[in-house]
């Protein structure tokens, strides 16, 4: 009796337990690319830096009837001839995409290296050094600007790469293994693209070369990527090893161009001095202005506040600066007050709704950021859009370039006026996700957000409202959340989306529509 | 049976960075049982507290929370279905609050648990008498509350099964009670659609690994009196380390060891009424407030049984 009670409670435990619970991504199980337009033009499209397509020199392939190509192709037939479930799960990756897949890698190694140093002994804070990325605290801290920067310079990169690549492609048209011998299997979909060189490999190459800059911790790791890419490319019957050679080497070598660049473009500086930090300070002072401070105990150094001195991709500096709206409320003044009261009455006693939307949108220390969260939803889209690898790369130069000189933009205007957060005007302001470290006016993520759902509304307009209410939904979330301002999410939601149609009169001009 | 009284009480386990419930004496974690047709209902409180945590193996301080607190209020119910067979049910209302720092506190209604309690062997052994207890539970949560605000979250969202075993050897009125729990834990869903442990994640749900206890209690058990010291451990199968500076996770390895005591007084001037109380202190854990825990409760035995009603 007692015994007949107590086993459906033992069985169900046994059946519980016996269920799988891991979990899949929601793009790990995507067919491979297969594009409605090739893009064969693409080599006139107009790239960020490069001043020709052919401004990096690729020889002439050997002819297809060659020993050289022949040998070519026994290696890759000699791949097919024992391929493993491992092999096969590769090239089943990456033929969803080389762009998309790099994007991924690209917001996974944000969201690891998004984390703000542990304080020293003394309650000073060790900054993370370039010249030392594998001693704590690692370099870099992906902080959102960080971040910004180095989804732009990595798209923008792949981009004018591709561009390149599809430039030899049409130029010297050689056909894909697959078309040359039937007995080749293909694990790819099909099309007439010229395989030489290989956009697989221009994208390995080029995105690893920027990733010596960007995250030199990870250069083993990314090197291991690159020949994944690179052997999957092969295996699949896409590309023989000449083409991956040109390609990988046509790929670096522009990347050589964007890292250069980067070198000169102010980034390296944005941290400040004691000098800089005080002179933020004294300056709002002078204006009459409580100036901010850090939440943080110990009192951390503002993030990154010369920042608004980044050399931007989509304006000059003249124009960054008319893009600096007027002031906040004085801190001083009735406004200010109000603003306050309207943000602790939001915050008093929070909904779950509430909860939800803050933490869907807060994207902070451990995130991908919030250019990573719009990453993440043009990604999505372009999927079923099934652009083509040099589009993809066009697209998301165009959304990350816009991000990064909202970025830009936005850290010249916190800095501008060193606004104090609500919780400093009203201690007893409680947030609903941790406070970001640097001044208030005016909100970051209304500013990515404005600047991506305009770009991004324009590349899928039948999407633009939709992007709109969501760019609306994250604006919203940091005056419910207790983080910002209503002035602060409002105005900065207005200079985000100037900044998008930066992108967008840029992408009308391309050559690419 | 050795006692024919509920003795304890139960509170479904909050992991968060607080196994304070671990080391409580809970009908679910005690050799006693309640006799048939006999209802304990009784009501508890529960303060833990912590200004340490250790993030993965480093343990730490942290100026932004300072001193992070957690009450409970808990209401109970263990059931004799037969005098070797009760069914505990119980739900607490939970609040969170830290001192320093601007993340904003949480409350809340938690999971509801329920155990089957099975005295499943009892035989004299030496100059005692030895006892096997067999037990399963679950719980599940009750309201909505977010489990991905760590620390501050009320609980983790997780539906639970568990399987346990006790043993008990009481020699005159000295005894000691050894019991092994695994527990599976369903996978969450959270607010966000991705996030990084070892690795990024382009899902909202999280995989949650299963946990494993061991709880040893010893001491002195009359009908007046359970003065015991207890011992407890919890382990978490999987899971990953709190990266340094980061936050806390619901999928984390949070393991704990701790040390308390606890006692129940059986009042004698109204049948069936008892208090509760104790104290536990975490002496070692992985990604776990260091916490210092402080409970108390009262009880109340309602005899349904025919012999009852006749009188």
């Amino acid at each position: 009796m007692r015994i007949k009670i107590f086993t459906p409670s033992v069985a169900a435990l046994l059946v519980m337990a016996a269920c799988n619970k891991s979990v899949s991504d929601r793009t790990a199980n995507l067919p491979p690319l297969s594009p409605a337009d090739q893009d064969v033009n693409a080599g006139s499209w107009k790239p960020m830096l490069l001043s020709r397509p052919d401004t990096f020199a690729v020889a002439a392939p050997a002819a297809t009837n060659s020993t050289g190509y022949a040998a070519d192709l026994n290696e890759l037939k000699g791949y097919q001839k024992g391929m493993t479930d491992a092999q096969l799960g590769t090239i089943k990756y990456w033929s969803a995409g080389g762009v998309l897949r790099w994007n991924e890698i690209m917001r996974s190694l944000v969201a690891k290296y998004n984390l703000p140093p542990y304080q020293n002994s003394d309650t000073s804070y060790p900054i993370p050094s370039s010249a030392n990325p594998f001693a704590y605290p690692y370099f870099p801290f992906a902080n959102p600007p960080y971040a910004a920067r180095a989804y732009a310079y990595v798209s923008a990169a792949q981009y004018d790469a591709l561009v390149a690549c599809w430039y030899y492609k049409n130029l010297y048209k050689r056909p894909a293994p697959y078309k040359t011998d039937s007995s080749i299997r293909v694990y790819v979909t099909k099309t007439d693209l010229p395989s030489y060189p290989s956009e697989a490999a221009v994208l390995a190459g080029v995105t690893a070369e920027m990733m010596k800059l960007l995250f030199p911790d990870e250069i083993a790791s990314i090197q291991q990527k690159l020949q994944e890419q690179e052997l999957a490319a092969i295996m699949s019957g896409a590309a023989t090893r000449s083409d991956i050679t040109a390609g990988e080497a046509l790929g670096r070598q522009v990347a050589q161009l964007f890292t250069a660049r980067a070198r000169t473009d102010n980034a390296g500086k944005a941290v400040g001095t004691q000098a800089d930090w005080n002179k933020l300070k004294t300056t709002a002072q002078a204006k009459d202005q409580l100036p901010w401070l850090s939440l943080e105990t110990p009192k951390r150094p503002p993030m990154l506040p010369l920042f608004g001195r980044v050399k931007c991709f989509l304006f000059d500096s003249a124009t960054l600066i008319s893009l600096r709206p007027g002031p906040p409320p004085s801190t001083g003044s009735d406004s200010m007050k109000n603003a306050t009261a309207e943000v602790y009455a939001k915050i008093k006693s929070p909904t779950r709704d509430q909860m939800k939307l803050v933490q869907y949108w807060a994207d902070g220390a451990g995130t991908f950021t919030p250019p990573g969260h719009w990453n993440a939803i043009a990604a999505e889209d372009f999927i079923k859009k099934n652009f083509s690898e040099v589009r993809w790369a066009r697209n998301l130069a165009l959304l990350n370039c816009a991000e990064m000189d909202a970025a830009v933009s936005c850290w010249d205007i916190k800095y501008y006026y060193f606004n104090p957060r609500p919780s400093q005007m009203n201690s007893e302001i409680k947030t609903l996700t941790g406070i970001p470290n640097f001044p208030s006016y005016v909100s970051g993520h209304s500013m990515f957000s404005g600047a991506a759902a305009t770009i991004l509304g324009h590349i899928i307009p039948e999407r633009a409202s939709a992007y709109m209410q969501m760019a609306q939904d994250a604006t919203n979330s940091r005056f419910v959340g207790g983080i910002h301002y209503k002035v602060d999410c409002e105005v900065g939601m207005t200079v985000g989306k100037n900044i998008g149609n930066y992108a967008v009169l840029r992408a009308t001009k391309d050559g690419a529509e | 049976m050795l006692n024919p009284f509920l003795k304890k009480y139960i509170l479904p386990a909050l992991m968060l960075l607080l196994p304070a419930s671990l080391l409580r004496a809970q009908t679910d974690e005690d050799a006693i049982m309640m006799s048939k047709k006999n209802l304990c209902i009784g009501g508890t409180y529960m303060h833990s507290s912590w200004d340490h945590y250790w993030e993965g193996t480093f343990k730490r301080d942290n100026k932004n929370i300072g001193t992070m607190s957690t009450q409970m209020f808990g209401l109970m119910g263990t059931y004799g279905i037969t005098k070797k067979l009760n069914v505990i049910v119980g739900a607490p209302y939970v609040t969170t609050h830290v001192t320093a720092g601007t993340l904003h506190d949480q409350h809340g209604i938690q999971d509801l648990s329920a155990w089957l309690k099975w005295l499943a062997v009892e035989q004299n052994a030496g100059n005692g008498v030895l006892s096997l207890y067999v037990l399963g539970g679950g719980s599940i949560p009750l309201t909505n509350y977010i489990a991905d605000y760590l620390p501050l979250s009320i609980g983790l969202q997780s539906k639970t099964l568990s399987g346990r075993l006790m043993v008990d050897y009481q020699v005159g009125k000295f005894f000691a009670t050894l019991s092994g729990t695994y527990t599976w834990r369903s996978n969450i869903k959270i607010d966000r659609d991705a996030y990084y442990t070892t690795s990024l994640h382009l899902t909202n749900e999280v995989e949650m690994p299963d946990m494993t206890a061991v709880n040893f209690r010893t001491g002195y058990r009359s009908d007046r009196w359970i003065i015991e010291a207890v011992l407890a451990n919890m382990t978490t199968r999987g899971g990953f380390d709190i990266r340094k500076n980061d936050m806390p996770f619901p999928s984390n390895r949070m393991n704990a060891t701790m040390a308390g005591a606890h006692f129940k007084y059986n009042f004698t001037f109204v049948d069936g009424l008892s208090l509760t109380g104790g104290g536990s202190y975490t002496v070692a854990g992985r990604n776990v407030g260091q916490s210092t825990n402080f409970d108390a409760g009262v009880f109340y035995i309602l005899d349904f049984s025919s012999k009852k009603k006749k009188k």
